[in-house]
């Protein structure tokens, strides 16, 4: 079942592979250019498993100037390149073209440098961010996005994606932890951007880079900025009768002036499904649980913890917890952690939702997705960075029963046209891929879109790069390049002068 | 045809006045309210476009921590507004009407929201909370092709589609005429303290702050002033020391700056003696580091000011490489990672001298200088030459015509 359809693969680039391998061996070593449907397989997918296809081949470079060769035969003679990182991706954002070379980064996995004078660390892109923070975890640092896929995502991958987690409410997102890049342009062209030092002037490609989804560039060294570990942190459980009064809460807490370390929200059937996996001691017979981490001086951590306890009190709360130690802490995550596979083992196959709203629209959204559980007929647990407005609600789904993977599809789209007629957005921290290509017109205009693949244009005027992805159509580079003058339509007369 | 400064009022307006810029192939100098004109190159324009019609703030929702403001709003407004509600633009925006101007400096910026965005300005906090772009959360803009069109919303959390955003920020009005934007706000701190160590030189400066940024005390501010110019702050406890001082900032809810006061004393007592500025002190000071006013006066040409960002440990061996060719000043800011120089002016503003010291990477912008220096030097990085061309494409993708800002980044472009 593909309800998503994918631009028609180029049968006379198909017709070359023999000779696109032949070329790929002579760049890189013979073992790593992969061709055989078996090997292919294993990269057929990312996360978003419903869709899966075998690219025309698999080549892992090792380094930067392979990538540079490879992206230059691929200009010369028009392959397409699908990028990817460790294939964790929830969006079909790296899903392999029949007619493209799917370009695995896995062998870049090297950290280049620590440079704890400068507090950043230097790593190729097919690190983990796990092992990021496991590297400078000695002398009390760490790189603070944290996505649940850390221990197997890559940091390149966590650029394309602008990989958040638990922590970006207080330590923001990978946007705002990486400082430089190197990046190989589509013609080979290998380009360097920031570095150690802060804000380069110039137009903000690193800025532009991060999000893009691997639709610029193939990126190959990564800067980021690493934090020294908050002294303490305490979670609390916070137990409510109704999803409303925890987003009351939520609301409070910020409005009181406090940016808790982490602040997240579960509704009964995530709570229930992570307790059931990991035995975490939450309440289960509250509507919303709020687990709020705070960190910092065991001074401010004791002090926050009072307030939070007492505006939690004032908004109806029914249960507060609070850490006592740090296997409690942990404990108190670990069903949050765990959610995703705890909602894995009470259906079937779920379908993880990534959408965005203010946070003061939770309970409105709650109810709408609710109603819509009756119209489609499949339940759906919420588990939701309730901090930044960022909903993952999970809907249920069993995949061998005929139509339900498209019925699915059409709730959790339904959800996304929600999150943005109250001011949301399609994706927080997942990204666009091709899952949430076609809603993109809910969001912006046809010029909003035209004026980004402008963008790409500048970097990729061929679409050789993951095309198919992020935009639903499009256009050729000399088509979006024409100017409209209206001539002779000059001198507008009511335009005030001074 | 003579020169004509056209003020749009309405969206409709300012895409007409785009439609018209075209039509007759005309180029446009995008102003605000004209207090950042002399930061950049200066414009080879003929006519003037002011965007000050575009004022008001749209949405404020306090606790959903985002502002919407029309492109032209006062930035003095807008920080009443969230005052009121115990909340900042948290990036410390940089007032630089005396540094730019030789206005005196005052508590009332003249410069509006969009410049500030622009120009990607930002503070001494610029180590924690990051950068103007950092908090800019979308936009609504008109492009060199009279298309609107918009980028990012009004929420943190966002990968829909190209960050359009951070290319807005920084891109001094040549990429499009920015109507509004959405930043993020953050609640202000309960209180601040400032560590002052007295005395030391450059190299123990960085190691001071440098032990402070390791530390896991979020340390918000770090700026070392030489003797020099410690004697300018308006800062008793500043101008008395008569010696170096070297500036650590807390911030945070009260009993938390206290704690982390205690420790950090702790941290910083083997590099001098210790001194301590409470939340008032506190904040003229880093006020003075954020705008520059070690440097200003009335007269322009009293020195150049060179804006210096680099990997922050070598920010002491740079200043030793620019003194030994140039006289001046330096202090510095972002824990050693931003050196203000201030140097007796030269013809060229001792341009290769300075890019030359940057050999550990980094940038240099020329900030203040008269019309004529910043016409001939490179006032921002050269870039190498695949990006100075993938940036060039960049702009095509906005402004295929070039009709805005034109020459205010690079020359020619």
């Amino acid at each position: 079942m593909m309800s998503i359809t994918m631009p028609e693969p180029d049968q006379e680039v198909i017709a070359r592979r023999a000779d696109i391998i032949k070329a790929m061996q002579g760049i890189v070593p013979a073992g790593n250019v992969l061709e055989d449907a078996d090997e292919l397989r294993a990269y057929d997918s990312d996360a978003l498993p419903a869709y899966h296809a075998l690219p025309l081949i698999v080549v892992l470079p090792e380094t930067t100037e392979q990538v540079s060769q490879i992206l230059k035969y691929c200009h010369e003679n028009d392959v397409k390149i699908v990028p990817r990182g460790s294939g964790t991706g929830l969006t079909g954002a790296t899903l392999p073209l029949a007619d493209a070379i799917t370009l695995a980064m896995g062998k870049f996995d090297k950290i280049l440098g620590i440079d704890y004078d400068n507090r950043c660390v230097v790593a190729q892109s097919g690190c983990t961010n796990l092992s990021i923070t496991n590297a400078v975890a000695d002398e009390g640092f760490y790189y603070a996005p944290d996505p649940s896929s850390q221990i197997a995502c890559s940091i390149g991958g966590n650029i394309g994606t602008n990989a958040g987690g638990v922590h970006c409410l207080k330590y923001g997102l990978t946007t705002n932890n990486v400082m430089g890049l190197e990046m190989v342009m589509i013609d080979g062209e290998v380009i360097r951007i920031g570095g150690k030092h802060l804000d380069s002037e110039g137009y903000d490609l690193l800025g532009l880079l991060t999000g893009s989804e691997g639709l610029l560039g193939v990126i190959t060294e990564i800067t980021v900025r690493i934090l020294q570990k908050p002294e303490s942190a305490r979670a609390m459980l916070i137990g409510f009768g109704s999803s409303e009064a925890g987003g009351e809460c939520v609301a409070a807490i910020i409005a009181a002036g406090i940016i808790p370390g982490g602040m997240e929200m579960m509704d009964k059937p995530a709570i229930h499904a992570a307790d059931d996996f990991m035995n975490c001691g939450y309440p289960r017979d509250v509507e919303a649980l709020l687990i709020v981490e705070l960190d910092g001086p065991e001074a401010e951590v004791e002090y926050l913890i009072k307030r939070v306890e007492d505006i939690a009190k004032e908004t109806g709360a029914l249960k507060i917890q609070v850490s006592q130690n740090e296997d409690e802490r942990n404990m108190f995550w670990a069903g949050r952690k765990a959610a995703f596979p705890a909602v894995g083992r009470i259906s079937p196959d779920y379908y993880c939702m990534d959408g965005t709203i203010p946070r003061g629209k939770l309970s409105f959204v709650l109810k709408r997705i609710h109603e819509l559980e009756a119209k489609y007929g499949l339940g759906v647990a919420n588990v939701f960075h309730a901090g930044d407005g960022n909903l993952h609600p999970l809907i249920l789904y069993d995949a061998n029963k005929p139509g339900e993977l498209e019925t699915a599809e059409n709730f959790g789209a339904e959800i996304l046209k929600v999150c943005v007629e109250v001011g949301g957005v399609l994706s927080g921290e997942h990204g666009i891929g091709i899952e949430k290509r076609d809603l993109m017109g809910t969001m912006f205009t046809e010029d909003d879109m035209n004026q980004q693949q402008r963008v790409k244009c500048a970097f990729d005027a061929g679409h050789l790069l993951n095309p198919g992805k992020v935009y639903p159509t499009l256009h050729r580079c000399a088509e979006l390049g024409r100017v409209h003058v209206h001539q002779g339509q000059h001198r507008f007369p009511d335009i005030p002068r001074f | 045809m003579t020169a004509e400064n056209i003020k749009p009022e309405t969206e409709e307006q300012l895409r007409d006045s785009i439609q018209w810029a075209l039509g007759d192939e005309v180029t446009l100098d995008i102003i605000g309210s004209g207090s950042k004109r002399t930061l950049g190159r200066p414009v080879d324009a003929k006519h003037c476009l002011d965007l000050s019609g575009f004022s008001g703030i749209t949405l404020y929702q306090p606790e959903e921590l985002v502002m919407t403001v029309k492109a032209a709003t006062p930035l003095v407004k807008i920080e009443a507004v969230l005052e009121k509600q115990n909340q900042e633009l948290a990036f410390e925006p940089a007032n630089y009407d005396a540094l730019l101007n030789g206005v005196p400096n005052s508590n009332q910026p003249s410069g509006t929201i969009g410049g500030v965005v622009a120009c990607n300005l930002s503070g001494p906090r610029r180590i924690k909370v990051g950068a103007a772009r950092d908090h800019l959360l979308g936009f609504h803009a008109v492009s060199g092709r009279g298309d609107l069109f918009k980028s990012g919303g009004q929420v943190v959390k966002n990968v829909t589609g190209f960050d359009l955003s951070k290319l807005m920020a920084g891109s001094f009005g040549t990429l499009a005429l920015i109507m509004d934007v959405s930043l993020k706000v953050l609640p202000r701190s309960e209180k601040a303290r400032t560590l002052l160590v007295l005395g030391a030189d450059d190299s123990q400066a960085i190691a001071a702050m440098t032990a402070a940024l390791h530390s896991p005390f979020e340390v918000s501010g770090a700026a070392h002033v030489p003797q020099s110019l410690s004697k300018h702050s308006t800062v008793s406890y500043v101008s008395a020391a008569a010696r170096s001082i070297t500036a650590v900032r807390i911030e945070g809810v009260g009993p938390s700056v206290e704690s982390r006061c205690d420790s950090l004393k702790k941290t910083l007592k083997p590099f001098g003696t210790l001194e301590e500025l409470h939340t008032r002190n506190s904040n003229t000071f880093w006020q003075e580091i954020r705008d520059v006013t070690y440097y200003t006066g009335t007269d322009l040409n009293q020195n150049q000011v060179w804006k210096i960002s680099v990997p922050p440990a070598s920010g002491a061996a740079v200043a030793d490489r620019l003194r030994q060719t140039l006289a001046g000043d330096i202090y510095y800011d972002w824990g050693g990672g931003l050196l203000w120089l201030a140097m007796t002016p030269q013809h060229d503003a001792g341009q290769d001298i300075v890019r030359e010291a940057l050999v550990d990477g980094g940038h240099a912008t020329l900030i203040r200088a008269n019309d004529t220096v910043r016409k001939q030097v490179d006032v921002f990085q050269p870039q190498p030459k695949a990006l100075a061309a993938l940036s060039a494409r960049v702009k095509e993708a906005f402004d295929p015509k070039g009709i805005l800002n034109p020459g205010r980044m690079i020359e020619g472009v």
